[in-house]
């Protein structure tokens, strides 16, 4: 009853006769009527193997390649100097490195929540739109493991991480988080890339056939592990598949949580809360689509991908958000009202700093970017499906979920206990240098990825068609 | 051991999913087993048709989950009861407790590095060569938008001419003979 009053309400508002809206259900599309299985691995593999490089593509992989080199510049100099070049100092002894570090981390997460837990949903929408977002997930994994290293300070010495048989017999304490955070990291970095790459193999299999330079079938035909679509090998996948969408589920969940203990299990006002666990998780998922609306806009443009990445996609990607946003929401209330609540004096003046000292600006920043402005006009279906308006929606929750990780990282450090140790945080032009410079580093291996592999999973979008449905024979027999 | 040459089956080639599910139903319901369907995503009706019911990736998963969470709770067990102890708060050296964390992770790892691999290893890949390759139509289709049935030479019912009769009653667009 309350699915058929929104099916009317939603069609209420939207022109009849629109080719892109399923008359059966009111609701956009998943994938345009007219493709076909041919059209459909014509459009991907055409976009990877075309000898043709588009002009835009090689101007943005050069920006961001200027970007990733500013990357590589900062990192050397860090090295060279130490990270005494960083402004991080006490009492703000994490700064720039961490912040990036969660901000990075979350971001990835929302690719493997598309990619695993709407597959284990059932929610097909998803199949066009998963591959770059597991894409995303392992080159926001790339740029986040990045940071935890070279803050060490010592990189040279970063397999210290690792319980490994020294000569000097020491062994890692397994009782800290930030231990924890090794393998949890480690292990998603891992699975991401097996579930990525099993994902693709089916694809290569399909690059490999219709590749026309003998390099590309070598390549392809090498990646593909000679893959040639025997129905006993894909209910072997299809198992797999499922396996490893149920493994990474409660793995993405217990990478943010274990993320949120190396906060939450220091004995600091704005970071010891039980209430991080879940807001970092939910802010990860709402931070991640935000990202995968920023890639995916200007991709189906540039690439004229509408028929695949529809409005769908859009629309149900700013219903996430608008959930994510909310329960973010409610981290942000709780935080305020325990504050309160706890009766605790230290934890009455970080908040009231937080929100009021000299760094104040900060957190109404984030409150203007998560909460002002996504969750008073994601309501509106006008507005999720407005391109234009997700596309600057995405940027804008990007900016204040940074900015919600700023927050908790120097807010809660800047003004402790001793008015005596108050001090202040301010980026150096290496911080900021570090920030722009992965920023360079994901776009350039994004855009590495639109060239030479699948971006969108062909044998998945070919089961969304209705040529796969498949007829009783009397069916067919009567012309249906 | 299988023959390695001279003819490898006959393979039909369908257009659509449908058609493919009838023919590979009443083939196996006639007795053929040495067969196999190829088909461009998963197809659960043909395989059911053909019938190949279970896989045995969830039990390699299973064990490769277990076997992960073994190694990492023992081996910070005897890391931190035997080869190193540390004082950390006065906490007991067996703190089981801060043990589950990467144990669990460990388990997905793991659990999720079996079944990508066991998957491959069950279905016999890599396996860069396949006389299927060898079929005209087979690279152009069955990755594409084509649904093959062949029938091995190897099932004992397997006659170049018959099979060939056998399979053009299902009306395919076409029956060709691969080789090794």
């Amino acid at each position: 009853m309350v699915e058929r009053l929104e099916a009317t309400m939603a069609t209420s508002e939207i022109k009849t006769n629109d080719p892109g809206i399923d008359p059966a259900t009111g609701e956009f599309r998943v994938v345009a009527p007219e493709l076909t299985f041919r059209s459909v691995t014509d459009k991907i593999s055409h976009i990877v193997l075309t000898p043709h490089t588009p002009l835009g593509w090689l101007a943005i992989f050069g920006i961001a390649g200027g970007g990733a080199t500013v990357l590589l510049v900062a990192v050397a100099w860090l090295f060279l100097k130490g990270v005494g070049i960083w402004a991080i100092t006490q009492p703000v002894a994490w700064g720039f490195a961490i912040i990036n570090f969660v901000w990075w981390i979350g971001i990835g997460h929302a690719g493997t929540l598309i990619s695993a837990i709407l597959l284990l949903f059932k929610q097909s929408w998803r199949n066009s739109i998963s591959r770059f977002a597991e894409a995303m997930t392992i080159f926001a994994v790339v740029c986040a493991g990045m940071f935890p290293l070279i803050h060490v300070g010592r990189p040279w010495l970063g397999y210290w991480l690792f319980p490994l048989p020294f000569t000097m017999n020491v062994w890692p304490q397994f009782r800290s988080p930030l231990l924890w955070d090794v393998f949890a990291v480690s292990t998603y970095a891992t699975i991401s890339v097996v579930f990525w790459y099993v994902g693709m193999i089916p694809d290569f299999g399909t690059f490999r056939d219709r590749s026309q330079s003998k390099m590309g079938q070598y390549v392809y035909g090498m990646l593909s592990w000679g893959w040639r679509g025997s129905v006993r090998h894909w209910m072997r996948y299809e198992t797999a598949s499922l396996l490893l969408a149920g493994l990474a589920t409660p793995l993405v969940l217990s990478v943010h949580t274990v993320i949120s203990f190396d906060f939450a299990v220091a004995v600091l006002p704005g970071w010891h809360t039980t209430i991080f666990p879940p807001y970092f998780v939910a802010g990860a998922i709402y931070s991640g689509f935000a990202m995968v609306l920023t890639l995916a806009i200007p991709l189906r443009k540039f690439y004229h991908l509408e028929s695949m990445v529809t409005e769908r996609h859009i629309d149900n990607m700013g219903k996430v958000m608008l959930a994510t946003g909310f329960i973010v929401a409610y981290g942000y209330g709780m935080e305020a009202f325990m504050a309160w609540y706890s009766a605790s004096h230290w934890e009455a003046f970080m908040f009231w700093n937080r929100m009021f000292g000299p760094m104040g600006w900060s957190y109404w920043v984030l409150i203007t970017c998560n909460l002002a402005i996504p969750l008073t006009t994601l309501w509106s279906r006008k507005l999720r499906t407005n391109i234009a308006f997700m596309f600057f929606i995405s940027l804008v929750v990007n900016t204040g979920m940074w900015f919600e990780r700023f927050v908790i990282v120097v807010t809660s450090l800047y003004r402790d206990f001793l008015p005596s140790s108050w001090g202040t945080y301010r980026a150096t032009k290496w911080d900021y240098m570090t920030f722009v410079g992965t920023l360079g580093l994901f776009t350039a291996l994004f855009m590495l990825f639109v060239r030479f592999l699948p971006m969108i999973p062909m044998n998945e979008v070919r089961m969304l068609l209705p040529a796969a449905k498949i007829k009783p024979k009397a069916a067919v027999e009567a012309g249906d | 051991m299988p023959a390695r040459e001279g003819t490898y089956g006959l393979l039909a080639e369908f257009d659509t999913p449908g058609d493919l599910v009838r023919a590979a139903r009443q083939a196996h319901h006639d007795g053929w087993r040495r067969m196999d369907c190829y088909t461009p995503y998963p197809v659960e009706e043909a395989a059911e048709a053909i019938g190949f019911h279970r896989n045995k990736v969830p039990l390699v998963t299973l064990i490769g989950g277990l076997m992960g969470a073994a190694a990492m709770f023992s081996m910070e067990t005897w890391i931190s009861v035997l080869a190193y102890p540390l004082n950390i708060g006065g906490r007991p050296t067996y703190s089981w407790p801060a043990f589950i964390v990467p144990a669990y992770e460990w388990t997905i790892l793991w659990a999720g590095l079996s079944a990508a691999f066991g998957m491959l290893a069950l279905n016999r890949l890599p396996a860069l060569y396949h006389p299927l390759f060898n079929a005209p139509n087979f690279r152009s289709g069955a990755t594409t938008d084509k649904f093959f049935l062949c029938l091995e030479a190897l099932d004992p019912k397997f006659d170049l001419t018959e099979t060939r009769a056998y399979l053009q009653s299902f009306a395919p667009v076409s029956v060709v003979e691969v080789e090794y």
